[in-house]
């Protein structure tokens, strides 16, 4: 202790690469219940070289191992995650071989982390700034002064509001995307030689995503430190990196430039990732009377305090799709929920297939609520985890058809078949299938009741691009079969570039612009789309730069 | 599933629980003499004609515990199985169906439970006539106010799921969303608790028979036992610390089977890994 008093131990600074991964693999043992244990291996044999100041992309979908490699590099496995072999060298020292104290010594001063999730990760009962400023007291490095003039300094550089006084404030007091940047600035703030990024966009709406994403980019150019950037997003990873390495089940599959990733890749998985969310989709023109048809609805929570939803009107014709855009707080989900009945309307009138809807659920008949199914955006919790898939998918074929039996077995295991699925999942439950298995059984669920129209509820923004490209190429078939309508709620325009009829694009509760597809994304373009249209990553170098600077020239104008 | 499969602690515990159930149901054809019958001398030590010797007025103590057991177990459980069963699906209930139904249902719970138990219970009692049927209602009833608390907050967390949304958009009744979706996701502290309710209600049972209030003599049941035996204490003699063992024993492996249920219910993916 009496050497950690005196003053901050110098970094060990060797030559060559700040960070070299040479043959890392790394395990964990899973515990099935009524088997032995056993070992899994989750990355193998991954090398890496990382460069002072330089930013390499780790990209994949979930299950890639990209979480496990960058927390690898500080010496760390999550949850029981073992690190059984290779070399991690970090400043020329074997990660695997230094003990626990070396690690506290290297964790926060040499490597520090920036989480997915910022509002979980920091400590709700404690400043911003004593967080911000923890690690840099902890390793001795600044003086308290001195770390919170750097802390502001961050701050400022980060384009934070009040940055000398946000400090001050509580996590709860500042918004998710400035709750990012302030978790940026703490890694930042220990003056690291490399910063592990995991995800840290990826839980953010897209407007507020391209000012973190332009405020990371610039921190790590302004003081030179070296990134590993972990997302799923190759969009996203295009704008900040250097070079983009890409895994699957943990192993490499190509390393390479940005560049060349993005625009000659070598390997046909990379390909896939990159050539992903094409899918042509010819708009229908509207019909005649529309399926649903909300007029003027206003809601509210709280008894009328705070008005979520202001005078919303939108047609959904049959067998077309409706995609309702907006960032989170906009009032889409909202928008769902008055019109399935479980947040009754202030005001204002829904009908559906020619008739008025009772504005509460109670009111509604079974056929009224059969026709109109909804899907949810987490799967995983739309399924009851005790129930096997055929009994998910059988319970409204029972409730709505009295179907029983094998009559009922029948038509699960054709359903099954609908989704790409075989009969042999009927047995199945929930925790026994992947993640866009579970949504394909929910939309299975919504098909059984053969409703006409099913509300999307952000069905694939919780599921990796290639499985997501997966389900809405479903969603788009099974339209084409069953001639059902959809009303698709969404902060992605990818997606509804891909899918949608029309589009209302929502903003604080009001619908600012509704129209048919082409129409809505034909210039001129009000504030709010353009913004939202700009904001949306583009699998280009140099989109961030010119995102950032276009939008600075729009608000130049206003 | 093979026994070999069951861990060593649940195997203790379903042995030693079979056991003092099979003492319970067959005590007529197990135990060496009569319930109430003089057998030898008071407080005769343990010999080859009474294994665990005799009681303050000379009965058999292995028959006394055999019939013990019968009285004791039988009224925890159906106690335990009331308390639980009301307490269930009157917190599943007000969780569900919330609103005034929930505040009146709470309010009164906590108004139970404002009154120490062992006192209410002495008191009710003390007025009603001690047979085993007012025993039974009157401890099952108590206990089902924690059994109440607890399926209420265990239901209000699940009653917020998408899963039980997606039911009640199905246009699912209360019932339905009740057992069916609620009920399985809710019984694996439910077991937890089962386990501990039961040996509180052993326990309870106990201590108003020590008191006077619970089994009326000649009948035997654990309490009691140790009541009329705890004399002999004084004197050197153990009798009464036999039907106290008999209550611990009973208390671990009773709670080592649950927390083996408990282990396989909280499996999602149906027990079968």
């Amino acid at each position: 202790m009496a050497e950690a008093q005196s003053k901050a131990r110098p970094k060990p600074r060797a030559e060559g690469a700040l960070l070299d991964i040479r043959n890392l693999r790394i395990e964990a043992t899973v515990y099935p219940p009524g088997e032995k244990p056993r070992d899994v291996v989750l990355v193998d044999d991954v090398s890496l070289k990382l460069e002072r100041g330089k930013v390499l992309g780790l990209i994949g979908e979930s299950g890639a191992g990209k979480s496990t490699i960058g927390l690898s590099s500080m010496g760390f496995g999550r949850g029981g995650v073992r690190l059984t072999g290779g070399e991690i060298l970090l400043n020329g020292r074997d990660l695997r071989k230094t003990g626990a104290g070396g690690l506290r010594r290297m964790r926060g001063r040499e490597v520090c982390y920036v989480a997915q999730s910022a509002a979980a990760a920091f400590n709700p009962a404690h400043k911003l700034m004593d967080q911000v400023v923890e690690a840099a007291l902890e390793h001795r490095v600044l003086s308290r002064a001195a770390a919170e003039k750097r802390a502001i300094e961050l701050f400022r550089k980060l384009s934070l509001p009040n940055p000398e006084t946000i400090g001050e404030r509580y996590p709860h007091q500042v918004s998710g995307g400035q709750l990012q940047r302030v978790m940026t600035a703490m890694a930042l703030c220990s003056e690291p030689d490399l910063i592990v990024f995991d995800e840290p966009t990826t839980a953010l709406d897209v407007t507020t995503q391209i000012d973190v994403l332009a405020a990371i980019k610039e921190a790590i150019r302004d003081t030179h430190v070296a990134a590993l950037y972990i997302t799923h997003d190759l969009a996203v990873v295009a704008q900040v990196s250097d070079e983009i390495m890409v895994l699957r089940h943990g192993k490499l599959v190509e390393w390479g430039g940005t560049h060349q990733i993005i625009k000659e890749p070598r390997q046909a998985y990379t390909n896939a990732l990159v050539s992903v969310h094409q899918i042509e989709h010819q708009e229908h023109a509207p019909g005649v009377t529309p399926v649903l048809s909300v007029k003027n609805v206003t809601a509210s929570y709280g008894g009328g305090t705070v008005k979520v939803l202001k005078n919303v009107s939108v047609d959904v014709f049959p067998g077309q799709t409706l995609a309702v855009v907006g960032e989170s707080g906009s009032g889409k989900s909202t928008l769902a929920r008055a019109i399935t009945g479980l947040l009754p309307p202030l005001e204002g009138s829904i009908t559906f297939d020619g008739r008025t809807l009772g504005n509460k659920l109670a009111d509604r008949s079974r056929d009224d609520l059969r026709e109109l199914q909804m899907i949810y955006q987490m799967a995983d919790v739309a399924m009851n985890p005790r129930q096997t898939v055929g009994t998910i998918i059988g319970r409204p074929l029972e409730f709505y058809f009295k179907m029983h039996g094998r009559e009922r077995d029948q038509r699960v295991a054709e359903l099954l078949e609908k989704i790409e699925m075989g009969k042999g999942y009927a047995d199945r439950y929930p925790a026994e299938l992947s993640g866009g298995q579970k949504q394909r059984v929910c939309i299975a669920r919504a098909l059984a009741a053969k409703p006409k129209l099913i509300i999307c509820d952000e069905v694939t923004s919780a599921l990796d691009p290639l499985v997501a490209h997966g389900i809405l190429e479903l969603l788009l078939g099974l339209q084409a079969e069953e001639d059902v309508a959809y009303l698709f709620i969404t902060h992605d325009l990818a997606t509804v570039k891909s899918i949608a009829d029309s589009i209302a694009v929502m903003y604080r509760g009001e619908v600012v612009r509704y129209g048919s597809k082409s129409t809505v994304l034909t210039p001129p373009f009000d504030d709010y789309t353009d913004l939202l249209l700009r904001s949306v990553p583009e699998m280009e170098i140099g989109w961030l730069e010119k995102a950032i600077q276009g939008r600075k020239m729009a608000g130049a104008g206003n | 599933m093979s026994i070999a499969r069951i861990p060593i602690g649940a195997l203790i515990g379903l042995v030693l629980t079979a056991m003092f159930l099979i003492m319970a149901i067959f005590a007529p054809w197990i135990a060496p003499f009569g319930n109430g019958e003089i057998v030898g001398e008071v407080w005769a030590p343990m010999s080859s004609a009474h294994w665990l010797g005799t009681d303050n007025i000379g009965r058999d103590l292995l028959t006394r515990i055999i019939y013990g057991a019968r009285t004791t177990i039988f009224i925890a459980v159906l106690a335990t199985a009331l308390s639980f069963t009301l307490g269930a699906v009157l917190g599943f209930t007000a969780a569900v169906v919330g609103g005034w139904f929930d505040t009146i249902m709470s309010r009164f719970v906590d108004l139970l439970m404002s009154i120490p138990t062992l006192i209410f219970g002495l008191v009710v009692l003390s007025v009603l006539p001690s047979t085993m049927l007012t025993l039974i209602l009157v401890m099952g009833i108590l206990d089902s106010t924690r059994v109440y608390r607890l399926s209420r907050a265990v239901a209000v967390d699940i009653n917020v799921m998408d899963f039980v949304e997606a039911a009640r958009l199905r246009g699912e009744g209360t019932g339905w969303v009740i057992f069916r979706e609620i009920l399985p996701n809710a019984l694996s502290p439910l077991i937890s608790e089962l386990g501990l309710r039961f040996i509180y209600a052993v326990l309870f049972l106990s201590a108003l028979s020590f008191l006077g209030l619970g089994v009326q003599p000649p009948n035997a049941d654990w309490g009691g036992m140790v009541k009329e035996n705890k004399d002999g204490i004084v004197f050197g003699i153990g009798a009464a610390l036999i039907p106290a063992a008999a209550i611990a024993a009973l208390a671990i492996s009773v709670n080592l089977v649950a927390d083996w249920v408990l282990n396989r219910t909280t499996s999602l993916k149906g027990g079968r890994g």
